[in-house]
């Protein structure tokens, strides 16, 4: 594509693009090609559909399109035939030929392959009527399935582009800033700091400013930053074109996970487009601003998501955080003004300038404006990416959306925020979630990670997991954080095993507010979260696993055992049949023994019985 | 599994580097020392690790501490200064995966590939890696294969999938 030069040139490319796209009658297929999706074999589904499609000599008549993240990815591989917006889920290679021969060919549909909601049982057609859609606001998200990330041509087809337009040729830096500011959008990452203050407050610093993307998304249990850049590219660039023309910047870079190879590939594919189109690189669109944006593939360490630990990852360090007096809009990356925002940061900032600030802060609380994308994973039916307004409830996200618990089993709690964040009890599911409410519960935004646990989680094991996690990316440079995450360790360990002693929940709070009050940074401060979340609401599991050595939910080996409960069991002889260690007899239609020596708990049977009749004691 | 051709090739058997895409890579960075940890990663991408005979190469051409390059490489950990095998399996141990069952498939694969966590087989076949996060969330309990993922495990496909690998090289 040649390089547009000025304004007009870009205008009329998006128009015609856009003309074509709302014009064009063909047929097309979506195809997800997201992560979550490939997991569950998109490559051979797609190789199967278009020798299909070649094989009947439809490949002209019919566009298959492989394209971002639908959100829905438990049900993947994801299939929408447009225009009537035709939902397949979990399609596989075998389900090809009867596709194409039926809907593609003669508008009929494929019974076996409609979706069925697993809470109503009703069959749904379409996809704008499967309720894990229907109640989002996808203003962000909304794009990734009908684009191509690859082709830039497709993102300025919906319209891409318009705002950098705009702010180049309609604004000055200062509106633009403002706009931001009143908008009222804070900080994606988890941060939650006013992203317009935070601009304003690098504009001012004097030296070589820099805009950077943090993409080392490092959270366990969220990844919408991941299918944002996998599956909308250009929203995210064309947020930090802004970003540094606003703040008066001339280089970026992007610092994303080395683990996300995709997101790194289609991040490049856009930038080079947008280098061919003039939209970076020297006098975009000749109005004489110059930037170039550039890749850097963290190594897989979570403390570089902190502000100070990314940019001297980015320096070529190891990522090791420094205490923030001065702050990163000062003297960040090469000791230069730096705006750091996140993946879903920057690509809120088009649909800010788009559509204007008072609009933008229409949506959401009074504190908290705007959608948020949360990844919706765990003990959930429908698992996924779910963007929703600020101040929706947790009980309309994990029920309404997400369909209630899988296989009917009890909810126990949400974890939101991350490693440092806290787990939710069912009491709190009618909060509506912004930054504010979920910090006054004891949890955090985070990046929006939403874990749902149910009565098979032990709390005491969760919370023992996190403190791991975070004991191993500890950086290791001040004690209260090295140290004291080793300490919880040992004492949640002993806890887990049946060695737990009285008095050991008061060390684990003693030890928490001295991390809080006396770690260097984030990370070490926000890592008694868990801790402490778990203690304050699930208080009584802590102490059954000490004194009274038990763990109702069986996870912690030492501390239960099964047992055949002869009232439910019907000798189905399944349990039998599966466990490994043929510590399961008895005959068919009979009640069966478990035989405690051989057991080891691998839980097996408790998973297959379908009578509810293998007990937790 | 059993280890095969123990005699061919042990671990003491590093290997042999070839010196001109070391160079390659470097030159692809522009010798610039900020790339230090993306030209261990490229250099990865084909060793599965970084030999450590690399390092004063390293030190030479980007004007750096030998110090820095080990520090850099031990604390990412997409860099391992040991060999590790051809396939590298990432058991993902993110919590939604966690929540899910992902110690089950690492029970299970251990047991399978008859190795720990962290360590390769004596074949240089397999790494297996507990790691945190890959990012398909929704898909749990999900594994990698090198760069390929797999989603929706329980303990029989989690083994199904790394035998087929297993299956390649026979």
């Amino acid at each position: 594509m040649a390089k547009l030069e000025n304004r007009e040139a870009l205008k009329n490319l998006r128009n015609s693009l856009q003309a074509k796209f709302q014009e064009s009658k063909k047929k097309l297929i979506s195809l997800c090609a997201g992560s979550g999706c490939g997991a569950y074999g998109t490559a051979k589904v797609h190789e199967k559909l278009m020798a299909e499609l070649a094989e009947q000599g439809l490949e002209n008549e019919v566009e298959v399109k492989l394209s971002g993240c639908h959100g829905f990815c438990e049900k993947g591989p994801i299939m929408v035939i447009h225009p009537e917006g035709i939902f397949y889920p979990q399609v596989q290679e075998q389900h090809i030929p009867e596709i194409v021969e039926h809907t593609v060919k003669n508008g009929e549909l494929v019974k076996s392959l409609i979706f069925k909601d697993p809470a109503t049982k009703k069959k749904i057609i379409h996809e704008k009527d499967v309720p894990f859609y229907k109640l989002q606001k996808r203003i962000i998200f909304g794009n990734n399935g009908i684009i191509d990330p690859t082709n830039i041509q497709d993102y300025l087809s919906v319209g891409g582009y318009a705002a950098l337009e705009k702010v180049l040729f309609d604004m000055s830096p200062e509106k633009i800033i403002d706009e931001v500011k009143e908008s009222g959008l804070r900080g994606r990452g988890g941060g939650g700091f006013s992203t317009g203050i935070k601009w304003a407050s690098c504009r001012k610093h004097e030296g070589e400013r820099y805009v950077i993307c943090n993409a080392d998304e490092g959270d366990p249990g969220a990844y919408m930053d991941r299918s944002l850049l996998e599956g909308n590219p250009h929203s995210v660039l064309e947020g930090m074109i802004i970003g540094a023309f606003a703040i008066g910047s001339n280089e970026g870079y992007v610092y994303v996970r080395h683990e996300y190879p995709l997101a790194v590939k289609n991040f490049s594919m856009a930038l080079e487009s947008a280098r061919e189109l003039g939209l970076l690189g020297k006098n975009i669109l000749g109005t004489g601003f110059d930037l170039d944006i550039f890749i850097s593939r963290g190594g897989g360490a979570f403390v570089c998501g902190e502000s100070t630990a990314l940019m001297a990852s980015l320096e070529g360090n190891p990522g090791l955080p420094r205490a923030k007096y001065i702050h990163t809009v000062e003297k960040g990356f090469r000791q230069n003004p730096s705006l750091l925002n996140n993946v879903e940061t920057w690509a809120n900032v088009p649909v800010i300038i788009n559509n204007g600030a008072d609009w933008y802060a229409s949506i959401g609380t009074e504190g908290s404006k705007g959608t948020k994308i949360f990844s919706l994973v765990g003990k959930v039916m429908n698992t996924g990416l779910v963007e929703v307004p600020m101040g929706t409830s947790l009980r309309t996200i994990i029920f309404d959306i997400g369909g209630g618990i899988l296989k009917k089993k009890k909810f126990k709690a949400v974890q939101t925020g991350g490693p440092s964040g806290g787990c939710i009890p069912e009491k709190h599911l009618d909060l509506g979630i912004d930054f504010d409410e979920l910090t006054k519960v004891g949890s955090m935004m985070g990046s929006g990670g939403m874990i749902v646990m149910d009565q098979d989680t032990c709390m005491v094991d969760i919370s023992r997991y996190f403190v791991e996690f975070l004991k191993d990316e500890s950086c290791g440079q001040c004690n209260p954080c090295r140290e004291g995450l080793k300490q919880m360790l040992d004492v949640l360990n002993r806890i887990c095993e049946g060695n737990g002693r009285e008095g050991d929940i008061e060390i684990l709070e003693e030890l928490g507010g001295m991390m809080q009050k006396f770690s260097l940074c984030g990370l070490g401060t926000s890592s008694p979260n868990p801790v402490q979340s778990t203690i304050r609401y699930f208080r009584d599991e802590y102490v059954a696993h000490i004194k009274d050595k038990k763990c109702q939910a069986g996870v912690c080996k030492p501390l239960f055992y099964y047992e055949i409960d002869p009232e439910l069991c019907n000798g189905c002889t399944l349990c039998a049949k599966r466990c490994p260690e043929e510590a399961i007899t008895g005959k068919k239609k009979e009640l069966h023994e478990l035989n405690q020596d051989k057991c080891i708990k691998c839980g097996i049977c408790y998973d297959v019985c379908k009578f509810n009749a293998i007990a937790i004691r | 599994m059993v280890p095969k051709d123990k005699g061919l090739m042990s671990m003491e058997h590093f290997v042999e580097i070839d010196w001109q895409k070391v160079d390659e890579i470097i030159e692809k960075y522009n010798g610039n020392r900020e790339a230090l940890l993306m030209i261990m990663q490229d250099i990865s991408d084909i060793y599965n690790y970084v030999p450590p005979d690399v390092v004063p190469v390293l030190v030479n051409k980007l004007g750096v501490r030998e110090s820095l390059v080990y520090s850099v490489a031990t604390f990412y950990k997409t860099i391992s200064l040991e060999p590790r095998g051809k396939y590298i399996v990432n058991v993902c141990t993110g919590t939604a995966c966690h929540v899910r069952g992902a110690d089950k498939i690492m029970d299970a694969l251990e047991g399978h590939l008859n190795i720990k966590e962290g360590q390769t087989t004596d074949d240089l076949l397999f790494t297996l890696q507990g790691v945190r996060c890959v990012g398909c969330c929704a898909s749990g309990p999900v594994i990698t294969v090198n760069q390929k993922t797999h989603g929706g495990l329980d303990r029989a496909s989690a083994l199904d999938t790394v035998k087929s690998y297993d299956q390649c090289i026979s």
